[in-house]
């Protein structure tokens, strides 16, 4: 080989040059658009956690509460139905107003009444009914504090504007602070925001009873969609003759994935609710509904699997006598499996985000009971976060966040366990 | 006759041997081409049987014939008859699965599964019912190793994945497999295709061993490989069974001038 000449070998170098430079280039493409993404996720976490995080705690309002058996008409010894009758937030209240022996207007007494709770007296009535040997005795009780009395604390309301928009009045304000004074205000973890069910009051207001009605959808879901899903697939991808008939179901699969979820919703409203009747706005219909949701995707996930797993095993089993039943579910199913169980999962992590179908089949009610089962009024994570979205008292917002970064860890748990499925039992031949 | 029941290890070349397979008139096709034109060949008892020729000759497409294999290719037609002890293997009542049950087959890849060795040997004992113990299928599998000469290497290591050995040990626990349901013909698709010399020559060893029991056909490239391991060779070209005959006669004394080109490296 002889040198090329001088002339050719400049262009060539020239090439080189700007292969490098269009190489690095695309590179800065890349960069730029992985830290936007990462920018907008920080920005939506960022703001949704500095909204959210301050529904973990609330305000408790300490009142001396003498516990007066006569007042309640009860005793230590009366039976639970009793106990749980008496008229505690009267009690609450006289006991608060004697806190405040100067306020004796009526109309100064309703506005202190607007510290605390409309749900206080409940909290009483816990404390007798967990430990009636209160009953007679003086104690101090920490009762929850009003929505606005919180949102002011806070900080999520502002407080240096005009009385008549502030949530609080100028005189809430000033007994605010000297119950602050007098130690009889703070702050502390939130329960009630992990164990109830949605609630009039922001205060009182919980996630627990969206995540179990998302729960038993999405069991009514995982258990519709799985054994069908699966035993679609299987028949689809091993057992079905090519023709145009099985070419046009893949087609019509394929589409399904892609058809907007309203439409899912309309369908179970017409089907599940009105021809079969089934109970409005339980998990039941809301779990069949997100199924026929999430069947496509498990049946694509499921065939490709099927798919990825290599003739030779088929073959190889074949060639030991395995009848086709048994080569599927001895050997090529067994390999599917994983990546069938990663779709299953992100179907599902899919279904628990979906909102639109079940607002169609009634899952949008305001629910305060927990649901016990499937048959029980339910509404899911989502639509509780929107039913608190278009709430229009201030003490929703942060309830919203708070959601949101709920639903966000359980997608975030989900698509964890998804992709620990992926990467411990990929590829095993 | 006489002679073959008082010596039931027949060396292939001085006794008249039993036919195990006959081919008659085989022809295959793949939708509208055809792959096999009328090949009619015997496979005889005890007996390694050789199909060579250069690839695409449809050498492979008749092996897998032999225990219907080309029935689950899509637009695969068959047409001919081949019989097995003069059963009609394609004859619709007949149980593809008890077929394969008595015609084993080793593939060109190793395909163990993806289960413990000792799963792998076990499997078709498993399901074809031939084990009522797990001792029994201890004894299945000690045995089907050892004939396979792997139980020395994997003795210790029984219950680990079958996909973790070397490719040479990987094809003779395929064997291994193919042999724990103690078929009659073992079917081999260019066994030592994958493998290195030194494997290939332990595998070519085996097979040899495993004449004594069983009938063989083997599929393979190389035609120093068919000169080693068989009695018969039959010679394909372009979907056409060429010739067949005794390996020395065929690579001695070629009648067909493509057999002749063939084995002295002019194409193919």
């Amino acid at each position: 080989m002889t040198d090329p000449p001088p002339s050719n070998r400049r262009e060539s170098n020239e090439r080189v040059r700007r292969r490098y430079a269009s190489e690095r280039r695309f590179q800065w493409y890349g960069r730029l658009a992985m830290l936007l993404g990462v920018a907008v996720l920080a920005f939506l976490v960022l703001t949704v956690f500095s909204s959210g995080y301050s529904a973990f705690v609330r305000h408790q309002i300490g009142v001396e509460v003498f516990f007066d058996t006569d007042a309640l008409g009860i005793t230590a010894q009366s039976p639970v139905e009793e106990l749980e009758q008496a008229e505690y937030l009267l009690l609450l209240r006289k006991n608060l107003f004697k806190m405040f022996p100067k306020i004796r207007k009526r109309r100064d007494r309703k506005q202190l009444l607007g510290l605390i709770s409309s749900n206080s007296g409940g909290e009483l009535r816990d404390l007798v009914v967990s430990n009636p040997a209160v009953l007679g005795t003086k104690q101090t009780v920490w009762v929850t504090s009003s929505s606005n009395v919180d949102q002011i604390l806070k900080g999520n309301a502002p407080r240096e504007i005009a009385e008549k928009s502030r949530l609080l009045g100028d005189k809430q304000l000033k007994w605010m602070d000297s119950l602050a004074d007098e130690g009889r205000l703070r702050k502390k973890f939130n329960p009630y925001f992990f164990t109830r069910g949605d609630s009039r009051a922001p205060e009182m207001a919980g996630i627990w009873g969206a995540i179990l009605g998302s729960f038993w959808a999405l069991m009514v879901c995982l258990l519709l969609s799985f054994p069908l899903g699966v035993a679609a697939a299987i028949y689809l991808e091993e057992f079905a003759p090519k023709n145009r008939w099985s070419e046009l179901i893949e087609v019509n699969i394929n589409n399904l994935a892609a058809v907007p979820s309203i439409i899912f919703g309309l369908l179970g409203l017409a089907v599940f609710l009105n021809f079969f009747g089934v109970p409005r706005g339980t998990p039941l219909v809301g779990g069949m509904v997100l199924s026929l949701m999430t069947l496509p995707t498990i049946i694509i996930a499921c065939r490709s699997a099927l798919k990825a797993v290599p003739p030779s095993i088929r073959e190889g089993a074949m060639g030991m006598g395995a009848s086709p039943m048994q080569v599927v579910l001895h050997h090529v199913f067994p390999l599917a499996l994983p990546g069938t169980l990663t779709g299953v999962i992100i179907g599902l992590a899919r279904a628990l985000g979906e909102t639109a179908p079940l607002l169609m089949i009634g899952m949008f009610a305001f629910v305060v009971d927990l649901p016990g089962g499937l048959l029980d009024s339910a509404t899911a994570l989502p639509v509780q976060i929107y039913l608190w979205a278009e709430s229009s008292e201030r003490g929703y917002v942060e309830l919203t966040a708070a959601g949101i970064m709920v639903i966000l860890s359980f997608m975030v748990v989900m698509n964890s366990i998804a992709m620990y499925f992926r990467k411990r039992f990929e590829r095993r031949w | 006759m006489d002679s073959q029941t008082t010596n039931p290890l027949p060396s292939a070349t001085e006794l008249e041997p039993t036919v195990k397979i006959a081919a008659q008139q085989v022809s295959v096709y793949y939708g509208a081409t055809a792959a096999l034109q009328n090949v009619s060949i015997d496979i005889y008892q005890n007996q390694v049987t050789a199909l060579i020729g250069p690839s695409g000759c449809g050498k492979s497409t008749f092996l897998r014939c032999i225990n219907r294999m080309n029935d689950v290719i899509d637009g695969c037609r068959v047409e001919g008859k081949i019989t097995l002890d003069g059963e009609d293997i394609y004859d619709p009542d007949l149980d593809v699965v008890q077929l394969r049950e008595r015609v084993g087959m080793v593939f060109q890849k190793p395909n163990p599964f993806p289960k413990s060795i000792y799963d792998n040997v076990a499997y078709g004992p498993r399901i074809h019912g031939m084990a009522n113990s797990r001792q029994e299928l201890d004894e299945i599998v000690e045995t089907s190793l050892r004939k396979a000469g792997l139980f020395d290497e994997v003795k210790d290591r029984l219950n680990d994945l079958g996909t973790g050995l070397s490719g040479g040990q990987q094809q003779r626990l395929c064997i291994a497999r193919t042999i724990s349901v103690n078929p009659e013909v073992i079917l081999m698709d260019e066994p030592c295709s994958s493998l290195d010399p030194i494997a290939t020559a332990r595998i070519e060893g085996l097979i040899e061993e495993l004449r004594q029991n069983y009938s063989i056909v083997i599929v393979t490239h190389s035609m120093q490989q068919a000169a080693r391991v068989s009695q018969r060779t039959g010679f394909f070209h372009l979907g056409d069974l060429v010739e067949v005959g005794l390996t020395d006669d065929i690579f001695v004394n070629p009648a067909d001038t493509r057999t002749q080109d063939y084995i002295t490296g002019r194409f193919g």
